[in-house]
């Protein structure tokens, strides 16, 4: 086990080198570029086997790792936001093809305006389709993942491709210190992808991704989809038990930090998640019984481990790393299907914050907490609410100011 | 026609046929007629990457008509599709996971809808990479699957349920986008000349990179005739000039079957209810003569 300063990218990539992959079918988009430039060098130096196509676009890119995939080798590719939506069409067709495979996605906001800072209004785009879809919230972790998530995808229980995720820049280009696996222990962890008879060869011909007519062929299928994605929650504390045997660190479906004595906990995902655990960590110091709860799987959605954790809380605070235009932030939509009804259902409280990389100061997690403290008394959330301040506000009206006077003087 | 062929005269064609029948194509589809034709020669050592459009319907679950493998992708992405498949044959067979009498030829089948428009993208860039595929387009000259509306393959003139006065716009030169790329080899078929094709998809399987086989599709439905007239609708588009048999090798083109004397493109045009508002209730000599005059260009400059 080596430890060496790697930025998520780099951290990305030797999950990809220690997993073994055979094939990236790659196409740039920043924040991601790293990744594949990086793969991209080792194979040309020989330090890794397996081959790097680029594709002409991110639609291409998706059908060509699955297509890889099930004739029968290991695929790892990549992307971020605008190339993650591009590719859309494919990804929900795909999952359908039962072949595992993974895609690490670079979080990044998404147009209009276009911007190339993180939230996870990309990532969550690709929450309906079938992908299993694990969020990261530091560099080691990354690395750690990309081998669970390999394992899990490739379990004949469950045969789907995964997306791994990470924020852009502020994972994607921090350097942090990470234990490199051992190629001999990931090996074990992981051994050779075994695709079983569901690959394409002379002998035996087979036909993947048919149509089908009528209803009931369709539902049948979609169900298998979703019951398959279902079983990986059972799946996944096995191959995180594993993990942990090998490799000595645990990765459990849903982190939740100094929880158990907590009355107020915040729910974030991601790596905005550790701002957040540093203000748990100084309420605590102040006295307030608060904790965080940051869910790695987000499909499947760990319902039972969430009410596990968070039945017989006073307030949750959710903080979304996405908007959901019309409807509000995305996960406090789920966390409150999966607790509403419940015996001891906490208060939920919807925050939606951190959109395109914008900061959350741990002033502002203190005020949520104080506001969460005030909603479990009265019993009632308030309303959701955007994390910005006046001050903000004040800039932008000058930016528009800058604007429109500029505006007046173009002949 | 060289001598290497084994396909010297008609009574060489294969006998047994290896496309499985009753599929939901439409009575007298002659992109079927085609399929039929090349997969006889084919052979069903072979995947065939599809997308959207009428074929898709040819593998239904749980039924396919082909002896050999299939995999569904999307309408812009097949030849995508193709490069995968391709790439992790070649990966395997490297590292002797894949025994050489497991390969297979990687096939796209694809209609004129995604060959010409919403694939081209995909499909320049899998020529350009030097992809070893075989790739067939089925042209219906229309989103034949949906009602035959306009696309970038509707030839001048023609009523499609989009442009029910007739298209004002000009069929797109797929063959000569191809030949533009240098692939390794670029034909034009059609199933109403089975000896020709079968010679071209003999040639094809002896090469390796992007190979084009572009079949011209007589379509029933589409093009508004008797499913029975198929071979001869095929034989007029021959005939008449409107589509040149030919081929592209090493830079060159070749004519395979030059029509002499060429039949008036107005014989072409009147089976077929398309082109019936170019001859009733008024007769549009001008249109007409247009069309007449593009094939004519076409075949001066052919030489």
């Amino acid at each position: 086990m080596t430890r060496q300063l790697l930025t998520g990218n780099g951290a990305a990539a030797w999950g990809a080198r220690l997993a073994r992959a055979d094939y990236v079918p790659a196409f740039p988009i920043t924040p991601q570029t790293e990744i594949i430039e990086t793969l991209a060098e080792w194979i040309d130096r020989g330090e890794m086997a397996g081959r790097l196509t680029t594709l002409e676009s991110e639609h291409s890119m998706i059908t060509a790792a699955a297509a890889a995939a099930a004739t029968g080798v290991r695929v790892f590719t990549a992307t971020s936001s605008q190339g993650l939506l591009y590719g859309l069409e494919m990804i929900y067709t795909v999952a359908g093809w039962r072949v595992p495979f993974l895609l690490v996605n670079v979080s990044r906001g998404l147009a209009t305006p276009i911007t190339l800072e993180p939230d996870h209004t990309d990532v969550l785009a690709a929450r309906d389709s079938g992908f299993l879809q694990v969020h990261c919230a530091t560099c080691q972790e990354i690395v750690d993942t990309v081998l669970i998530a390999y394992r899990l995808a490739e379990d004949p229980r469950i045969r789907l491709p995964a997306i791994v995720n990470q924020d852009g820049f502020y994972l994607s280009f921090t350097r942090e210190a990470v234990e490199l696996p051992a190629p001999e222990a990931a090996q074990r962890f992981l051994p050779a992808f075994d695709p079983e008879a569901i690959r394409f060869r002379a002998s035996r011909p087979l036909s993947q991704a048919c149509a089908v007519l009528g209803a009931s062929s369709y539902s049948y299928f979609r169900y298998e989809t979703h019951l398959a994605s279902l079983k990986a929650l059972d799946v996944y504390d096995e191959i995180a038990e594993a993990f942990e045997q090998e490799f000595g660190r645990r990765w459990p479906p849903v982190e939740a930090y100094r929880c158990d004595d907590a009355e107020i906990v915040f729910f974030m995902i991601g790596a905005f998640a550790t701002k957040a655990r540093e203000a748990v960590d100084r309420l605590r110091d102040a006295g307030v019984a608060v904790g965080l709860v940051r869910p790695r799987l987000v499909r499947p959605w760990p319902a039972g481990e969430l009410r596990r954790t968070l039945l017989r809380k006073r307030a949750v605070v959710v903080v979304d790393q996405n908007l959901s235009m019309g409807s509000g932030g995305v996960l406090h939509a789920e966390l409150a299907a999966t607790l509403y009804g419940q015996p001891g259902a906490p208060v939920l409280l919807s925050f939606v914050g951190a959109l395109g990389g914008r900061d959350i100061p741990p002033e502002e997690f203190f005020e949520m907490a104080r506001l969460a403290r005030e909603a479990a008394e009265k019993g009632e959330a308030p309303a959701p609410r955007l994390l910005y301040t006046a001050q903000e506000l004040r800039e932008m009206r000058k930016l528009q100011a800058v604007a429109h006077a500029e505006r007046k003087e173009l002949p | 026609m060289s001598a290497e062929t084994r396909f010297g005269r008609m009574k060489d064609l294969p006998s047994t046929h290896l496309l499985g029948t009753g599929t939901a194509m439409c009575a007298g589809c002659g992109g079927l007629e085609a399929l039929h034709e090349i997969y006889d020669v084919l052979g069903a050592r072979s995947v065939f990457v599809n997308a959207a459009g009428c074929m898709t319907l040819l593998s239904v679950y749980p039924f396919t008509p082909f002896r050999g493998s299939w995999l569904y992708t999307s309408m812009a992405s097949a030849p995508a599709g193709a490069q995968g498949v391709r790439d992790a044959l070649d990966l395997l067979l490297a590292r002797g996971a894949l025994p050489p009498e497991e390969d297979l030829q990687v096939v796209t089948l694809t209609g004129d809808g995604a060959a010409y428009g919403m694939g081209l993208s995909a499909t320049s860039s899998a020529i350009e990479r030097g992809l070893d595929f075989l790739y067939i387009c089925y042209d219906n000259e229309g989103y034949g699957n949906t009602g035959q509306q306009t696309s970038a393959a509707t030839p001048h003139g023609a009523r499609t349920a989009t442009a029910v006065g007739g298209h004002v716009g000009w069929k797109k030169d797929l063959f000569a986008i191809w030949c533009a790329h240098r692939p390794a080899y670029a034909a034009t078929v059609i199933g109403a000349e089975p000896l020709d094709l079968a010679r071209k998809i003999e040639k094809a399987m002896k090469l390796k990179g992007p190979r084009l086989i572009l079949a011209l599709a007589p379509c029933p439905t589409g093009w508004g005739y008797e499913p029975r007239d198929t071979v001869e609708v095929g034989r007029l588009a021959v005939k008449s000039g409107v589509f040149p048999l030919k081929e592209y090798e090493d830079g060159r083109v070749t004519h395979t079957k030059p029509p002499h004397p060429r039949a008036p493109v107005k014989d072409y045009l009147r089976l077929q209810g398309r082109f019936a508002h170019l001859f009733e209730p008024k007769r549009d000599e001008a249109t007409i003569a247009e069309i007449q005059a593009a094939v004519d260009r076409y075949w001066e400059g052919a030489g």
